[in-house]
């Protein structure tokens, strides 16, 4: 076996974007291969999870983990490459916050089961369901039980470190090879445990090149009734709700540079605790009136707070889920 | 006495599959299972969300393509407000599209069905992945693979703000105007495309096509199932990926309907089975049967083959020439063998990157509008587009908003699942007799299910030059029989 | 015989005017419901929703805002501030399923001690008769745990 330190990448709940974006890296992911002994990645390598148990405690040195914890063979391998690995990584926006995923907290899971399986042209007419335990003619067959909430890494495992954003951009991925690289070569320090890598320090209006001004909000509006958006302009002064303000730094603002509001995807800035609150402090201090029916009216602009505020975040904000997502399953 | 054989997980798919298969008492495959294990709730959770977010928030559902749900996303809301967006915008959309296309094929062909084809079946397990093809077709070709997925996710960026998610398809239009240094590079790169694209099916034919082992594998009958085909085709019923009517063609080639993306719900039902999360789609008019071929099973298929069968041709000349001597060698339409889908996806791969040059160099690209407001009040749209793995069709209902009040998705991969049950099926009863498993199986089968680039297409296969793989025989008691085991210690 | 849903409220009163308003209550011996726990802050517009969320998740079953009357802000506009948070703070909070009465703002001066008094009493009623919210509490794995008692605040 090779004297190679051990390398690992697991999916959960999670959609392939972050894979995509570690081989968008091009050539450095030759770097991985060489310096790397891959023992576990589905997307490429065939190791299966018996393999993985079979490993010693501690002996995979870094785990890049994607994807949320959605149901119970998520949470088991999320405790199994915990024990395996000396350094777990949440890695991208799903294992973080929960990501767009996270949005199912909004409903409780019977519902996201019976929709999927009464839609228009879903043939159904004795209503069947998934059955986590099933007896088929010739033997048991079994697939996962989903939980009632969808859960982040860190609410599941201890991590030790987080890479933010809906996929974390391949350049940010390179540095980070490039300091695992420097680390194993004894040349720079591990950051401290619990740390945010590849990214930034501030917001995505710090990397924005558009200018702002003072703003005074007389109305929100939908990207389509403003399109195309003054190139040169903060896009929230356009009137079209933007999270720059609360969002981590670290993607170059790519979204605004192309005429598209930021939707939030790399997460809270550095030091705030709620993301959505500290989204409806920024918008609310710019809406500029007094009264309260003026003031609603120009709220009405925003049709779907919770998923304006909350977009990739709901599952790792203060209040979590909808109270109907667990309400309804016995709690 | 049953005995099982389980193979888990199966990997290079979205998410996690596994297959499970049941023997009867002369050790033959009494039935098989592929097994979908997850659901994330997309058609719950989207509703409530303002409909132009739909195709930011359809991206999530595959990374790999989100570029399909970005463009089906954009449709269908253009659909909901009743607004056409102006031809620049479209053309940007498409021209995108395509050059993501030409980025995904190429990642299939070389990492995922490359080592199978081009290093070959028998080959050394070892040598059976991406650096097995790069020694067999030389290093210079594995720096132009990376330098293909580079050129392809650059356009994806320049036009949709990102590499992967792109952000900027909007009711009515797109947010992106296309500069005139920008198209330069979008043409530079599209001209090394279609070369690169020229190449690789030169490569296939020298490496594949000339060995005869590889030949009567393709011809032969383990991966051969004769179900209706269905792709979007455009006003001349030649393949396009962006936008146009969806066609079906019978196992015999002859047309069986052709409908507008707004009237899909007539054409097409899902299925349900207890024992997984993944639905059935098959032809309404024709009826569940089952999981079973022919003309009288409403089973179809959606992939690149698909696509060229239910076809009358490719819109780009070079590409057309590829079609022609691909149905001249394989005896003419409609083609059933899986495995030629590989060949299939190669013509495609050509035309999607003629189609990036051609909408790069139309004059109206860099045209300034890109955008028509919406007026009238928002209600239902459906958009349809080809991805990589199969039509995607996304249908919203809002209200006088624009807010989503229900959706359904039937996604790419989805079309093939029951072809997909099928072929693992076919090739496990082909393979396994008297109770014996054996090497041959664990890659046979994974072939079957690979052909279909089953959602995820992005794998360089296995880096470190193995593809472990246990399969577990007990019998009724649970006592381990016999353990079948490949690169695992 | 049932014990009655004793409502446990949060209520962030400004420093300027109902926190006084409460003290000016206690001074004349206007009663007013214990259920409710003071938390004083410099200005109404200081609250920041995080707080609120806070509160709610922790075991509040609703929270109540007080601020000086518009116009009258010790710190001049930020009482304009709290309201607009407040509105677009009370129509997440729908969006999670909570019903928009649990949280409640409310103008009062330094000198109306009576009212703020009858206006804490009849928030506590309103609320008796939503019922408890019973946010779920987390245990360390990040399963549901069971209603755990919320931490006593002092006035």
């Amino acid at each position: 076996m090779s004297d190679k330190p051990k390398f690992a990448m697991y999916w959960a709940a999670s959609c392939g974007g972050c894979e995509i974006a570690v081989l968008n890296t091009h050539e450095k992911i030759l770097d991985v291969d060489a310096i790397f002994d891959v023992v576990f990645w589905p997307v490429a390598v065939d190791t299966k999870y018996k393999d993985v148990e079979a490993m010693e405690d501690g002996s995979i040195l870094l785990t890049l983990w994607n994807g949320g914890i959605r149901n119970d063979e998520n949470e088991h391998i999320a405790h199994l490459l915990r024990r395996k690995s000396k350094i777990l990584v949440a890695f991208g926006s799903c294992a973080t916050e929960g990501c767009i995923p996270g949005l199912a907290n909004l409903s409780p899971v019977d519902e996201i089961v019976s929709t999927a399986f009464n839609t228009l042209t879903t043939d159904n007419p004795q209503g069947i369901y998934p059955q986590t335990s099933y007896n088929a003619p010739e033997g048991v067959l079994t697939i996962p039980t989903l939980y009632p909430v969808l859960r982040t890494l860190a609410q599941v495992v201890d991590v030790d470190y987080f890479m933010p954003g809906c996929p974390p951009e391949s350049h940010q991925i390179a540095a980070v090879i490039d300091l695992v690289v420097q680390v194993l070569q004894g040349k720079a320090e591990l950051p401290p445990k619990g740390s945010y890598i590849g990214a930034g320090n501030s917001t995505v209006c710090d990397e924005c090149k558009r200018t702002r001004n003072q703003k005074t909000i007389t109305a929100f509006k939908r990207i389509q009734e403003v399109a195309p958006v003054d190139p040169t302009l903060c896009i929230l002064e356009q009137g079209v709700p933007c999270n720059g303000p609360a969002t981590r730094s670290g993607c170059n603002a790519r979204c605004p540079a192309a005429g598209a509001q930021c939707i939030g995807c790399y997460g809270p800035a550095e030091g705030v605790i709620d993301y959505g609150a500290r989204l409806i402090t920024a918008f609310a201090s710019v809406v500029d009136a007094r009264e309260p029916a003026e003031i609603e009216a120009i709220l009405d602009g925003i049709p779907d707070p919770v998923g304006q505020f909350y977009r990739f975040n709901l599952a790792d904000s203060l209040l979590r889920a909808n109270v109907g997502a667990w309400k309804k399953n016995g709690h | 006495m049953t005995q099982r054989v389980t193979i888990d997980p199966i990997t290079r798919l979205e998410g996690h599959g596994k297959i499970e298969i049941f023997l009867d008492d002369k050790g033959e495959v009494a039935n098989s299972y592929f097994q979908i294990p997850e659901l994330r709730g997309f058609e719950r959770f989207c509703v409530g969300r303002p409909v132009e977010e739909m195709a930011l928030l359809t991206n999530r559902i595959c990374g790999v393509c989100p570029e399909a749900h970005h463009m089906a996303g954009a449709k269908a809301a253009d659909a909901v407000y009743h607004v056409d967006p102006p031809r620049t915008a479209k053309m940007l959309r498409e021209l995108l599209y395509s050059a993501f296309y030409a980025t995904d094929h190429t990642t299939h062909f070389y990492a995922l069905a490359g080592p199978d084809f081009i290093v070959g079946p028998d080959a050394p397990v070892a040598e059976r992945n991406i650096l097995g093809v790069i020694h067999k077709v030389g290093l210079e070709i594995g720096g132009k693979v990376i330098q293909m997925r580079k050129y392809g996710h650059t356009v994806v960026e320049m036009i949709g703000g990102r590499k992967v998610h792109p952000a900027t398809s909007i009711p009515g239009g797109i947010t992106k105007i296309l500069s005139e240094e920008e198209r330069v590079q979008i043409e530079e790169m599209g001209r090394w495309a279609i070369d690169f694209a020229l190449f690789t099916i030169q490569a296939f034919k020298d490496i594949v096509l000339a060995n005869k082992t590889y030949l009567d594998l393709i011809v032969g009958d383990v991966y051969n199932h004769k179900t209706y085909y269905m792709g979007l085709v455009d006003a001349n019923n030649k393949v396009n990926f962006y936008d146009g009517k969806v066609r079906v063609v019978d196992p015999e080639g002859k047309e069986f309907c052709k409908y507008e993306p707004k009237d899909y719900m007539q054409h097409i039902a899902e299925h349900v089975e207890p024992w997984t999360y993944l639905k059935f789609p098959y032809l309404k008019n024709v009826g569940w049967k089952g999981f079973v071929d022919g003309k009288d099973s409403g089973v179809y298929m959606a992939t690149p083959l698909s696509r060229l069968n239910a076809s009358d041709g490719m819109a780009t000349p070079k590409a057309q020439a590829a079609y022609d001597e691909m149905y001249s060698t394989l005896g003419g339409k409609p083609v059933h063998q899986r495995l030629a889908i590989h060949w299939a996806r190669l013509v495609e791969l050509l035309y999607a990157s003629e189609r990036w040059v051609e909408l790069a160099t139309d004059p109206e690209i860099t045209s300034p509008n890109v955008h028509t407001k919406p007026t009238e009040t928002p209600t239902e749209g459906v958009g349809i587009v080809e991805a990589p793995r199969g039509t995607l069709t996304h249908h919203y209902w809002t209200d006088e908003r624009g807010v989503v009040t229900k959706v359904n998705l039937i996604v790419g991969t989805t079309n093939n699942y029951a072809p997909i049950q099928m072929s693992t099926n076919k090739a496990a009863r082909n393979l396994i007799h008297g109770g014996k498993v054996n090497e041959g199986l664990l890659n046979m089968v994974e072939m079957a299910f690979r052909a279909y680039d089953p959602c995820f297409g992005c794998a360089t296969h296995s880096l470190p030059g193995q593809m472990p793989l246990e399969v577990t025989i007990r019998n009724k008691h649970g006592e381990v029989v016999e353990v079948v085991k490949q690169f695992v210690d | 015989m049932s014990e009655q849903f004793e409502p446990v409220i949060v209520g962030f009163t400004c420093n300027w005017c109902s926190y006084r308003a409460a003290d000016a209550a206690g001074t004349a011996r206007v009663k007013y419901a214990p259920n409710i726990r003071l938390i004083r802050l410099m200005c109404s517009g200081r609250l920041d929703p995080s707080f609120v969320m806070k509160a709610l998740a922790g075991g509040a079953d609703g929270v109540l805002i007080t601020g000086c009357h518009p116009g009258d802000c010790h710190y001049v506009e930020q009482n304009y501030k709290a309201l607009r948070r407040f509105l677009l703070l009370r129509r997440t909070l729908m969006g999670f399923g909570m019903e928009p009465e649990r949280i409640k703002l409310i103008w009062a001066s330094a000198a109306e001690g009576v009212r703020l008094a009858h206006e804490i009493d009849s928030f506590v009623e309103e609320i008796r008769k939503l019922g408890p919210l019973n946010w779920p509490k987390w245990n360390g794995n990040g399963q549901i745990a069971e209603k755990q008692p919320i931490m006593e605040v002092t006035a």
